[in-house]
């Protein structure tokens, strides 16, 4: 049987005395960050957010995902019953990598963004051969 | 004066009043615990419900939905991606595995006018009420 996972949406905080310009809630989406030999992969769970409505922003080694739900428009239904918020999403990373601006890639499926973060060639990982001197 | 009485007895009337009185109960029992996987929220009005879940990453061919009488039943599951050899994570927050929720309604479902639709990872499922169970409306005829 399936086990019951529990889950509820974080919200994002802002920095201390900032305010948003929109008045509407700000989650943080779940990711799943995964280093590979030339590239880090960054999946988030962004149900609602259109590739449209996406923002994903680089400056120096600060990676900002933002993305923008449209609420549906239920003029003629009243919410009866609520276990989760909807609103934006947002999360902000910085990268110990040097990353490879120019080749990121980003795909947007079923609600998750999958992003490609290459690593620049300087970056990547050498691995050094140690060599056994023959012993004197 | 006419119309709080009015406003009084069409709340006692309103079967999404005890939905919402039924569920608070239940929260009451179990405090401050999260919902289960996939959150719903639940939107309604005179005839119908609509049921929304956000459900990312899991394709929608794969979401098994079966209703029976008042309730309705979600199933899918999403599976993990298993770092190979050299990968490794640095965060694992996303959810992963099978879940099955069950959503009952204070009416029958017209199962034959269920509509659900998926987009960008979010399932909205419209549940209108069974024909014969709406309200009839009695006119009187004076004499």
């Amino acid at each position: 049987m399936a086990e019951i996972k529990e889950v509820s949406k974080k919200e994002a905080g802002t920095p201390q005395g900032a305010e948003r310009t929109r008045p509407q809630k700000v989650y943080t989406p779940d990711v799943d960050i995964l280093e590979r030999k030339d590239d880090i992969v960054v999946t988030a769970d962004l149900p609602g957010v259109d590739e449209k409505n996406l923002d994903i922003t680089l400056e120096k080694n600060m990676l900002t995902i933002y993305g923008r739900v449209e609420a549906d428009s239920l003029r003629m239904h009243r919410l009866a019953y609520s276990e989760y918020g909807v609103g934006d999403y947002q999360r902000t990373f910085t990268l110990s990598d040097e990353v490879d601006k120019d080749r990121i890639q980003a795909t947007m499926k079923n609600g998750v963004l999958r992003l490609v973060l290459p690593k620049a060639e300087g970056a990547k990982t050498r691995k050094i051969l140690v060599s056994a001197e023959a012993e004197a | 004066m006419l119309w709080t009485e009015l406003d009084r007895m069409g709340s006692f009337i309103d079967p999404w009043r005890s939905l919402e009185r039924l569920n608070r109960a239940a929260a009451g029992l179990v405090p401050a615990a999260a919902p289960e996987f996939p959150a719903v929220n639940v939107w309604a009005d005179g005839d119908s419900a609509m049921v929304t879940a956000e459900l990312p990453g899991i394709d929608p061919k794969a979401v098994d939905i079966s209703l029976t009488g008042k309730s309705v039943t979600l199933r899918a599951s999403r599976q993990p991606d298993d770092a190979k050899d050299g990968e490794s994570y640095h965060r694992r927050e996303r959810w992963y595995g099978q879940f099955s929720r069950t959503i009952d309604l204070p009416y029958v479902i017209d199962a034959a006018k269920v509509d659900a639709r998926f987009s960008r990872g979010v399932l909205h499922l419209t549940l209108p009420r069974a024909e014969e169970e709406k309200p009839k409306k009695i006119a009187i005829k004076t004499e």
